[in-house]
């Protein structure tokens, strides 16, 4: 039966649906997806309506509110002097989520490009990437990082660079795989064979076939961005005090943790559902692009 | 067998020659001198310019990393400027400490991620299995430093029944050494654990379908028997590799948790390194890192040759 007997069997009016349309609806019968899609609006509200939504000034403090256990009035307690731990945690969301988001926007603008350039070139240039690649690699994560930070100086702009740089070589790799496979396909000869210049090809016609594992691992690189961040402002090579950070907020905490167990409940907690939503929505839009669902 | 061997090690050269070239070229990015840091309160130039010369700061950069390199090869990490000791003593000296804390981490990890990949894909959809995902998911989306605040929390303020921090040597005093690395290796192990158990779940679900488990069904074999003899020694393959790999991710935990846990390994010497701007020994920790992650790498695929038969010719 060909195509157009079976539309007029079914009716004639079947819609070809896009594939993004297809992937957007996979995605939404997930329920862990939609779960953390809605943990993640929510956190990207609270961090864009953080001065709005924030019952208290985050940096103001009293002496009279000095590690106070939660309550009505201070939902999430107060700090060693006298802070709104919930305020703090409202303006904290921006430190992490734009950390998150500009470290993975340097990695991703700095990688795929490096990686499809080694991989549609290939030779000298594709060997030189592949190897400082490796290199790179071959240092765990959060030491190069760590180590990076370190030598730039404490400071939350910093810490993503120091994030971002780390997490290039993730996208190099991706990219040059994903480039390798699709120089074979018949499009891209076709394309080439049309006459069309590289940077064309690469832009026009593999760029638009990896997006989606590309937006798959980057979703799933600011989870890693979030806690690396985390970890840094704990260690005090990210966000400075008095500026409100999750990290930094459990550092405190720490030494206040048999007076006032709350302080360092309540910015882990914040940092758990953030990382977990961002991997649920990773998961989720990863099956649902997946084209062999 | 391992006839890929030699091929291999040569092509770690390259990577372990740029690898050294990225640790030396860290320094470059400093916004202070170094000179000035170590002569600390000293502010007379001649004091500085000796310091400079010391410690070879005033020579070209190709030379200052041949300098260096000569030295790492025969072993000689170079000096640490803070405690003035040389830097492969102290590695020599906090490796065992975080060598202890993985080895107890990736047992932790194995004992619980296999068994609990097992389970959810023998059980697949039933509650174990939901349960095994979703212990997987907290393993993947919990700080690690935090989770070892909330157990200090638990068990060393409300309950008392382990030590806070600090830490002694098994050769000392096995029980209290377990006593204070039992916390941070269950810290540590937890996220291998989830990682562990995502792998052998998806391994295991694939070899309960392939034709030599239902050949084996089908000739009566007692099911436990099917799962452990025949599916699970063909899924473990690819989990081995990976738990050699996860070593580098303990590596890299390690630091927060020790910070954590005040325990003197090798994440508290590279952290105390960088707030001391003690250079020699933050290269010199993240070179050997590097090499042993390496090594380890290597490793994993010698391993991974010699678990499987098929490519044992």
């Amino acid at each position: 039966m060909s195509v157009a007997a079976a539309d007029a069997a079914s009716g004639g009016n079947r819609r070809i649906d896009s594939p993004g349309r297809l992937a957007f609806r996979a995605l939404l019968s997930r329920p862990t997806a939609v779960f953390g899609g809605v943990v993640l609006i929510g956190v990207i509200g609270l961090a864009l309506f953080a001065p709005w939504i924030a019952p208290y000034d985050p940096l103001a403090t009293s002496w009279s509110l000095v590690r106070k256990a939660p309550s009505a009035a201070h939902w999430f307690g107060t700090d060693e002097v006298g802070r709104d731990l919930l305020s703090r945690i409202i303006w904290g969301a921006r430190a992490s989520l734009s950390a998150g988001v500009i470290a993975v926007a340097i990695a991703v603008g700095v990688g795929v490009p490096t990686g499809m350039v080694a991989g549609y070139v290939g030779g000298w240039t594709d060997s030189l990437i592949s190897r400082l690649t490796d290199a790179m690699l071959a240092i765990p994560f959060l030491i190069l990082a760590i180590a990076l930070a370190a030598f730039l100086g404490p400071s939350l702009g910093n810490a993503m660079i120091a994030i971002g740089v780390t997490a290039t070589p993730i996208f190099v790799r991706l990219a040059r795989g994903q480039v390798l496979a699709a120089r074979a396909e018949d499009y891209v000869e076709a394309a080439r064979a049309v006459g069309n210049p590289p940077i064309r090809i690469l832009l026009r016609h593999i760029l638009p076939n990896i997006l989606p594992p590309v937006m798959v691992q980057a979703t799933l690189a600011v989870a890693a961005a979030i806690i690396a961040e985390a970890s840094l402002s704990f260690l005090g090579l990210g966000q400075q005090p008095p500026a409100p950070s999750w990290g930094s907020m459990l550092n405190t905490a720490q030494r206040f943790l048999t007076q006032a167990p709350w302080m360092a409940i309540f910015p882990g907690l914040a940092i758990f559902l953030t990382v977990l939503a961002f991997n649920l929505f990773g998961d989720g839009l990863r099956d649902a692009m997946d084209p062999r669902r | 067998m391992l006839h890929f061997l030699p091929r291999r090690l040569l092509q770690l050269l390259p990577t372990l020659f740029l690898v050294s070239v990225l640790i030396f070229s860290l320094q470059q990015l400093l916004p202070g001198d170094p000179a000035l840091v170590m002569a600390g309160e000293e502010k007379d130039p001649e004091v500085i310019e000796q310091i400079r010369r010391q410690y070879h700061l005033d020579e070209p950069l190709p030379m200052q990393y041949g300098r260096w390199i000569a030295g790492v090869l025969q072993g000689d990490l170079g000096e640490s400027m803070r405690i003035k000791q040389p830097v492969a003593q102290l590695v020599v000296e906090k490796l065992p400490v975080t060598l202890q804390l993985a080895t107890m981490a990736m047992l932790i990890a194995l004992l619980i991620g296999i068994p609990a990949g097992i389970l959810s894909a023998v059980k697949k959809g039933s509650a174990w299995d939901v349960g095994a995902n979703v212990f997987a998911l907290w393993g993947l989306s919990t700080p690690n430093f935090w989770l070892g605040i909330m157990l200090i929390f638990l068990f060393s303020v409300k309950l008392g029944w382990l030590p806070a921090s600090g830490y002694v040597s098994p050769r000392e005093d096995l029980m209290q050494s377990l006593a204070t690395t039992i916390m941070p290796a269950f810290v540590l192990g937890n996220a291998i654990a989830a990682v562990l158990m995502r792998h052998t779940r998806s391994a295991m679900l694939q070899a309960m379908n392939a034709d030599y488990v239902r050949t084996a069904r089908a000739k009566g074999l007692y099911e436990p028997a099917v799962v452990l003899r025949h599916a699970l020694r063909n899924a473990l393959t690819p989990v081995i590799t990976l738990g050699a790999l996860e070593f580098g991710t303990l590596l890299s935990g390690a630091v927060l948790t020790e910070q954590v846990f005040s325990i003197p390994g090798f994440g508290k010497l590279i952290v105390d390194a960088v707030f001391n701007r003690d250079y020699a020994v933050v290269q010199g920790v993240v070179l050997v890192t590097a090499t042993v992650y390496i090594l380890l790498n290597l490793l994993a695929d010698v391993l991974y040759v010699m678990v499987n038969p098929r490519l044992r010719t």
